[in-house]
């Protein structure tokens, strides 16, 4: 009896090593055949995943309009020695040159990358980092945490500009608590203020950067919690307020750039908002505490007349399928809508493809919480 | 019901520093640990989720009722004598309600002063020492009054700077860092009063403080290594209790409580108008219990246990309810025991009445469920027992489940437990083979209906609550422990547990449908020896996790790696002293129990304790 219990405790620890010798699986890079599109100006774009908080999980997939075959998490791939991976909650991307760049919120970095092979350039530190826009040769990047300027007591968050060659911070500029998305329009840049952290005393302004001097000049008095900040081709920008969640409902400013004034409000719930040609493409996905309930909006604006059309931009009654509308990106070219469905923000996401008419053309599985996109152009 | 108990020797043999340390080898539990010394450490049995583990310290439970769930890390073995875990409920009919509503217990025994006839104090004291700069003195002082009354005073005090190495590696990258921002201070101090009454009675009055000072090193993410969040505990209670059999057929247990729990928790780097957040909170409840036993016959005897308490939760956050809970418990029991089989059932019944200064609060409930529970000894002679019970119940959505509103959807509905299980023990005791030999498989089969699973979200403090909708658990649970004599002095004691679980998530809509749930290996086992000789022993102790995965979907990207670790801890006794030197993960292996929150690398403690 000895004998078979000393066996047995021999056995199962032998079994018990063996099965912990087993190491992780390739990352489950795929390649999914989608539909081809027109690959003129735009060859496809990037979809930056979000990845849950803590999770460490934000991850890199791209469309190729001319094969069709949708690359699911390229970065891990493609940068395998990077140390853990491209990092916590991507918050924005974009391209400028031959650059991408990928915000990455959590971890208090912009992630640059060669835009062709997606491989690493440089990774530039700046805590709390949200949003990112280009002009004449300078990324300018909002920042919730100002400490490198302001010091580490300050409420108020910071817009940085960085030089696209030497990939270094060159000027800063203080703006409002929370600073959300960022747009230039000829010599001035405009920042959309939150003031997320301190519900009920939420900024409501945009604050105006002048370009030359790198100061601020201005504030414009717009909502509560402003969010989303997006120049049209006429010199308009279209701001969105988050609301206060309670009483003061989400809703879309239009503001005049000549003059910095509101000129237009439309009072529907905004969570994202992409402008191609003349109009506005607008998703609304509030969450109401009276009803517990979501309900999900697709609004479209001709920004030319400021007007709010009557049909939906999802014209084939697919719309349903969304649960969570998070990102939307739509093609400057062939008009393409594209909207990712974040669903329940720990599964993976959805991308959803429509056609100029507002037809569902594809669906994928994408990562988790598929987000915000960048077309790469010939 | 299943049952499985640690105490003495059994208990020092895991060389664990907490209550949380030593459950680990309970098979069907699964800890959920942040890592390190100051680390949120919390029990999920069977899977179905750690609000359905009721904590009872002396009997009584350490809810919190705030976010359901008891933070075991705190509680040192210093003073605890006894750790049993019942699956289904303590089959006891003179208990409080509480105790039948939860889907499992975990109850810690306290030391009692028990005295020889001569002795008129005991004192113990104890210095721990080791890897994370811990120090950890306490004290333990035990005094006889009179012949029926006695005292105790207990004070625990530690200290670390909790910074350990870890390793990350994947792909091509391997780094190494140190884990910072994980100091813990905390003080507890116990007093207490008891009394025996005649033969069968006994009474106690005790007040409890602990409070702590601690660093919460977060999540480990690319380019952020240091998270600089704090938290600060002060949990103060004072429990009465009576129990005694009055009559030879009646037998009653009261216990009174009240309980204050404050939390602060601070992130300098999220800067309000109002300077850098901090949050804090304060949960009181006030609890009576009445629990009462009728024999009827010498093999039926009928209980009735109502308690009522009254929970409340303040903060200074935005928009805050400001939530009252008043819960009106009452369970009904019925016990037939005859020699050879037992049936056990009883039916519990619950009122919850909430209310809110601000806001809207969630509607009141009622619900009644039902237990039966049935033990059969085929063979007179034979300890063999074939087992089987049947609960259901359910819990609350906590406060934070309902009114917390910063991070996520807190709008959830209330969370239901069904078991079935069977099962057999067998005890061999003085054979001629072993010294002792016991053994216990069971199967069961859970439902849960509209569960709700954590998922680590902003931080150790908060949560992501997500409504999974149902998962249905099959699980396999072994155990083997026994003790033999090898030579004249030299005593083997070992046991084994195995723990098989397929925890399925079946909300058809979800694209997780049929997919193991977050955080629940399939397999999963324990080993654990000790040799003993004379005043010497060493003990051996190996846990081993299978594969899991982090988010709801089975998908390589949420995969974490199994990870097994072996203690070792040598025991030398002199006369009035004991010393115990332990090394913890003796391989230096590198694992996350929780995704992105690193665990110690080999460590090391000695401990010195004399008594008097």
């Amino acid at each position: 009896m000895k004998n078979n219990q000393s066996n047995l405790l021999f056995f199962l620890f032998s079994l018990l090593l063996l099965s912990c010798s087993k190491s992780k699986d390739v990352v489950d890079e795929q390649n999914t055949q989608l539909p081809p599109q027109e690959a003129a100006t735009i060859q496809g774009f990037y979809l930056l995943n979000e990845g849950n908080w803590n999770t460490n999980m934000a991850s890199l997939d791209y469309y190729n309009y001319a094969t069709g075959i949708y690359h699911k998490d390229i970065y891990t791939k493609i940068n395998s020695n990077a140390t853990l991976g491209l990092g916590d909650v991507g918050n924005d991307i974009g391209i400028y040159g031959s650059k991408l760049y990928a915000v990455i919120n959590a971890s208090d970095k912009i992630e640059v990358m060669d835009v062709n092979t997606c491989k690493r350039i440089k990774s530039i530190t700046l805590k709390n980092c949200r949003y990112i826009t280009f002009s004449n040769g300078k990324a300018y990047a909002s920042a919730y945490n100002g400490d490198i300027v302001l010091g580490s007591n300050s409420s108020l968050g910071i817009v940085v500009e960085i030089d696209t060659v030497s990939l270094e911070i060159k000027r800063t500029v203080e703006v409002g608590r929370q600073p959300e998305e960022v747009a230039i329009i000829g010599n001035k840049l405009y920042v959309a203020n939150s003031g997320g952290y301190s519900p009920p005393d939420y900024e409501r302004t945009v604050s105006v950067i002048d370009m030359m001097s790198f100061t601020k000049i201005k504030s414009i008095d717009v909502a509560v919690n402003l969010h989303r900040l997006k120049a049209d081709a006429g010199g308009d920008l279209y701001v969105s307020s988050r609301g206060d969640y309670y009483d003061t409902p989400s809703r879309l400013v239009v503001i005049d750039s000549k003059n910095d004034v509101v000129k237009k409000t439309f009072d529907i719930a905004v969570s994202n908002i992409s402008i191609a040609g003349d109009s506005a493409y607008v998703i609304g996905s509030a969450f109401n505490y009276n009803t517990n309930n979501w309900t999900n909006t697709f609004h479209l604006i001709n920004t030319k007349t400021e007007t709010l059309l009557e049909n939906s931009f999802i014209s084939d009654g697919s719309a349903s399928e969304l649960d969570k509308p998070y990102g939307i990106a739509v093609d400057p070219t062939s008009k393409n809508i594209y909207i990712t469905d974040a669903k329940d923000y720990v599964s993976s996401g959805m991308l959803y493809g429509y056609n100029k008419e507002g037809k569902k053309i594809f669906k994928i599985s994408s990562g988790n919480i598929p987000a915000h996109f960048a077309f790469t152009y010939k | 019901m299943p049952a499985q108990s640690l105490s003495g020797n059994a208990l020092q043999q895991l060389n664990s520093f907490s209550v949380a340390d030593a459950i680990r080898y309970f098979s069907g539990a699964q800890l959920k640990d942040y890592g390190g010394i100051g680390g949120l450490k919390t029990i999920n049995i069977r899977s179905m989720g750690t609000q359905h583990v009721g904590v009872f310290l002396d009997g009584i439970s350490i809810g919190n009722a705030q976010n359901g769930t008891v933070d075991l890390g705190k509680y040192s073995l210093d003073n605890i004598d006894v750790i049993e875990l019942y699956n289904g409920n303590k089959p006891d009919q003179l208990q409080p309600a509480k105790a039948f509503f939860s889907s499992s217990g975990l109850y810690l025994q306290t030391a009692r002063p028990i005295f020889e006839s001569t002795q008129k104090k005991k004192l113990r004291t104890t210095f721990k020492t080791g890897s994370f700069g811990l120090t950890n003195p306490s004290f333990l002082w035990q005094q006889k009054l009179s012949n029926s009354f006695s005292s105790s005073a207990n004070a625990e005090w530690v200290s670390a700077h909790g910074k350990y190495k870890y390793r990350r590696s994947e792909g091509l990258f391997d780094t190494t860092a140190i884990r910072q921002n994980a100091d813990i201070t905390a003080l507890r101090a116990e007093v207490a009063v008891f009394k025996t009454i005649h033969t069968a009675g006994s009474a106690f009055l005790k007040a409890y403080y602990y409070a702590s000072n601690r660093g919460l090193p977060g999540a480990i993410v690319e380019n952020r290594y240091y998270n600089p969040q704090r938290l600060w505990d002060k949990n103060f209670f004072v429990h009465g209790s009576y129990k005694n059999q009055i009559t030879e057929h009646y037998g009653l247990l009261l216990n009174l409580k009240f309980t204050r729990d404050f939390t602060r928790y601070q992130d300098p780097q999220y800067i309000t108008t109002q300077g850098s957040l901090n949050n804090t909170y304060e949960q009181k409840e006030w609890y009576a219990s009445v629990a009462q036993k009728y024999s009827l016959r010498k093999w039926w005897s009928v209980g009735l246990s109502t308690d009522l308490s009254y929970n409340t939760l303040d903060a200074n956050l935005y928009r805050f309810a400001y939530p009252q809970r008043y819960s009106y418990l009452g369970s009904l029991s019925s016990h037939f025991n005859w020699d050879q089989l037992s049936i056990q059932t009883a039916l519990q019944y619950a009122y919850f009445d909430e209310q809110v200064k601000h806001y809207k609060a969630s509607e009141d409930r009622k619900v009644a469920s039902p237990t039966m529970a049935l033990s059969w000894q085929p063979f007179v002679n034979q300890n063999l027992r074939v087992r089987s019970f049947y609960k259901e119940i359910f819990r609350m959505p906590t406060f934070n489940d309902l009114y917390y509103t910063l991070v996520g959807n807190t709008f959830l509905k209330p969370e239901y437990t069904r078991q079935y299980d069977v099962g057999i023990s067998w005890m061999i005791e003085n054979s001629k083979i072993v010294e002792s030999f016991s053994t216990q498989v069971d199967v069961y089969y859970n439902q849960v209906q509209n569960k709700i699973v954590a998922v680590p979200a902003a931080n150790l403090f908060r949560w992501m609550m997500l409504n999974l909708g149902s998962v249905s658990i099959k699980g396999l649970e072994a155990n083997i422990n026994f003790t033999k004599r090898l030579f004249h002095d030299l005593v083997w004691n070992s046991g084994l547990s195995y723990t098989y679980q397929q925890a399925l998530n079946t909300t058809k809509e979800q694209s997780s449908y049929n997919h193991q749930i977050p955080y629940t290996p399939i397999h999963s086992g324990t080993a654990h020896g000790s040799f003993r000789y004379n005043n010497y022993s060493i003990n051996y102790s190996f846990i081993y996790t299978g594969e899991r995965y982090v988010l709801p979907e089975n998908i390589a990207k949420n995969w974490l790696q199994p990870w097994y670790t072996t203690d070792l801890g040598c025991v030398y006794n002199f006369k009035k002293v004991q010393a115990v030197l332990s090394i913890n993960n003796l391989f230096n292996q590198y694992y996350d129990v929780v995704l992105n929150f690193p665990m110690p690398g080999r460590n090391y403690r000695l401990s010195l304790t004399l008594k008097i």
